[in-house]
């Protein structure tokens, strides 16, 4: 059998080696961060450390609050805001990018939703409602979308707005937008370990405390090893990325020679993550054939992709039903290599030869 | 260091720690349908599968979580949320866990009566106090089967039967007795991986059939859409290794537990047991002395690791909530020590920590 070729990294993507180190040495200090003894004292040494390595890796200079991932650090984010965060100014509510993670929308309602152009950019309301929270993820899960969250952070603050800013995807491989109030970060999307994420907090007032541990805005005994390897992760070099953006120029180029199209090709994308539309060819049937290639890929986020529905991304850009079910998600990491990358575009161009409808 | 806060976290079992070292290779993610995806989601399902033997359920579902303190939020809020709209008492212990607790009384602002029942000084419910309060207004029923802080056994056959006949949900805080003692029959039950040997940030709720909560988190609709985010296949293979020895083990587990209590009740003779010595779990000793200072003794004792009491509340300053509703005083409380061992203490360490702890205490009635 050939070796097998993982491009989902987005969905997640193998553990660094540091990270791994990292948590194998956590693993040895096991002791609860909470304990008052020598051994719960090291332990939270050692949380505080990750702690602070992690805000520095970042640069950030706010506070941080470990959670079991990015959806429970968008939960906190969000409930915490509406229940009466920064009193007086929760009466504005939350705004949300029309392409968030679900993880957000549950939050949000229709028609509280932000519209999106048809390459993935949001736009902005031309007035928010001063003390408005607008969550806008920095990267698009499906597209690769960047939003120029500099800019849009600066005009919701002109407004007395704020930022919320779900950088699951972006962290660690671009710098997080300056400007956000509250950001959600993962661990295992960027090389460290599944079940493990951040709220990074500009200010704890925007926040309602519901008690417990990180300060009483997360309880559970925290997961020190895993920190480590989230901090591990994020200091690990990145100039993997410089390679894959030159063979995703590549493969953006052969596809669209081969009669594919290229999903939000007018927006800035990270080099990570593109998505493509083979027509006439269904998704399903594109994913079924390269895992029979050996190739792993998906059609949308992992959360979804079992169940085949229509991407809510590709809606919000205007796609239609047909046309999004025909497209393709491609991810690369840290462990990539250029091979895969040429051996995928062979496949795709195969199944595009042999089985597309003309 | 000797360890003797086991009820804080314990060791990670070194067959756990192999077992996640070799899932850290598994590095899909198990919601995605191509074989590395599949991969990571079939050492999910293994883990649950094991977890569900140790608590001996094959019926009901499993639900991973972040730890126990995520199920017992889901579990009471999603549960009370879910209740008729009659029901609108949430029925706890006064020596519950702070999860719960708190948890319990954040439900006032949605329009929930919390009702908090008082224990004896032996730490146990009284249950003709518990038959008045739970009746047909009560939406759900909380009880832990071990207390964290002083290892007191609630009579949870009868609190529970109780509640059936009324027609009320149940929810057991089952972290400290799970892997140790029998699964109580509750209809919702709340376990935790570190307490039993495991790693942190991974625990379960299990839900028997037809047990519908209300969700918690929103998000990509993992676990039933009762807990979304990606679930951890190391975490989760750890956890299910865990599960799987201590359920092995049990019966040596707990005859280790029972001589290593005989001993400590020799050693700590001239001490006051907090809770009742018959209705407990052996691996928990909480015990006080008149005028002890803890805090400080745990300070002087630096090659020990014992406790005041649940290692969430220590460094508040807080006397605990579990000893003040057995009756003891401020003074009294601060007097206490809370000494738990396990399956990896030796009489040797035991023998040992007690030399040191009951020397230090007597250190401590002597004049400067």
């Amino acid at each position: 059998m050939t070796p097998r070729i993982y491009l989902d990294h987005a969905a997640t993507t193998p553990l660094l080696p540091q990270a791994r180190a990292a948590m194998l040495e956590g693993f040895d200090a096991w002791a609860n961060p909470s304990s008052p003894h020598a051994a719960g004292r090291q332990a939270r040494a050692m949380l505080e450390d990750a702690r602070k390595r992690i805000a520095r890796a970042v640069d950030w200079d706010g506070h941080v609050i470990f959670t079991a991932g990015a959806s429970e650090a968008i939960s906190i984010g969000l409930a915490g805001w509406l229940a009466g965060g920064l009193a007086g100014a929760k009466a504005a509510g939350v705004l949300a990018g029309a392409s968030e993670h679900d993880a957000v929308l549950r939050h949000v309602p229709a028609e509280r939703r932000l519209t999106l152009d048809g390459d993935g950019l949001v736009a902005l309301p031309d007035d928010p409602a001063a003390g408005t929270l607008v969550a806008i993820q920095q990267v698009n899960s499906e597209t690769g979308v960047i939003q120029p969250l500099d800019d849009l952070a600066a005009r919701l603050h002109e407004a007395g707005a704020l930022l919320f800013a779900d950088c699951s995807q972006g962290a660690g491989k671009i710098a997080l937008p300056a400007g956000a109030d509250m950001i959600a970060l993962s661990a295992h999307k960027l090389g460290g370990p599944i079940g493990f994420g951040a709220l990074l907090v500009r200010d704890l007032t925007l926040l309602a405390p519901s008690g417990g541990q990180e300060q009483g805005y997360r309880a559970g005994t925290e997961a020190m090893p895993l920190a480590l390897g989230f901090a591990a992760a994020l200091e690990a070099p990145r100039d993997w990325l410089a390679d894959v953006a030159r063979w995703r120029a590549v493969l953006d180029a052969g596809i669209v020679a081969a009669g594919g199209e290229i999903v939000a090709e007018g927006a800035p994308r990270l080099p990570t993550i593109a998505s493509y539309r083979m027509p006439g060819v269904s998704a399903r049937a594109q994913l079924i054939r390269f895992d029979m290639a050996g190739i792993a890929v998906s059609a949308g986020s992992a959360c979804s992709s079992g169940s085949l529905r229509t991407s809510h991304v590709l809606a919000a850009m205007g796609w239609d039903e047909a046309a999004a079910g025909e497209v393709i998600r491609v991810t690369m990491g840290h462990d990539t290599r250029e091979a895969e990358i040429d051996a995928f575009l062979t496949q795709w161009q195969a199944i595009r030869h042999g089985n597309a409808k003309e | 260091m000797i360890y003797l806060d086991y009820q804080a976290t314990t060791a990670l079992a070194p067959e756990v720690a192999d077992a996640m070292a070799a899932t850290m290779d598994h590095y899909g993610n198990p919601n995605s349908a191509h074989r590395p995806g599949r991969i990571a989601a079939a050492d999910v399902e293994v883990a649950r599968g094991r977890v569900l033997d140790a608590l001996g359920r094959s019926e009901g579902r499993l639900i991973f979580t972040s730890g126990a303190t995520e199920a017992l939020n889901i579990a009471i809020t999603g549960g009370a949320r879910a209740a008729p709209a009659g029901r609108r008492r949430v029925v706890t212990l006064a020596t519950e866990h702070a999860a719960v607790l708190d948890t319990v009384l954040a439900l006032r602002h949605e329009g929930f009566e919390p009702v908090i029942l008082p224990v004896d000084a032996d730490g146990l419910v009284d249950l003709a106090i518990a038959e008045a309060a739970i009746d047909e207004r009560a939406a759900l029923l909380a009880v832990m089967q071990v207390n964290n802080e002083i290892g007191v056994i609630q009579p949870l056959d009868r609190l529970f039967a109780i509640a059936r006949a009324a027609g009320v949900l149940t929810l057991c805080d089952a972290v400290q007795g799970f892997g140790r003692l029998a699964t109580p029959q509750a209809d919702m039950i709340a376990i935790s991986a570190h307490k039993i040997h495991g790693p942190k940030g991974v625990g379960a709720l299990w839900l028997r059939g037809g047990i519908d909560p209300q969700p918690l988190l929103h998000g990509g609709g993992q676990e039933q859409g009762l807990r979304p985010g990606t679930l951890s296949p190391m975490l989760c293979a750890g956890f299910g290794v865990a599960a799987q020895l201590a359920a092995g083990q049990r019966h040596a587990d707990l005859a280790h537990v029972g001589a290593l209590w005989e001993q400590a009740s020799r050693l700590f003779a001239d001490w006051r047991i907090n809770g009742s010595r018959e209705e407990r779990y052996h691996g928990n000793l909480n015990i006080s002395r008149p005028g002890l200072d803890a805090a400080r003794l745990i300070s002087d004792v630096r090659t020990v690791a014992v406790s005041l009491g649940s290692a969430c509340a220590s460094g508040s300053g807080r006397p605990s909530h579990v000893l003040k509703a057995i009756g003891l005083s401020d003074g009294e409380a601060r007097g206490s020590v809370r000494i738990g061992f396990g399956r990896y203490t030796t009489a040797d360490e035991l023998e040992e920590a007690a030399t040191l702890l009951n020397k230090a205490a007597t250190a401590q009635g002597m004049p400067a």
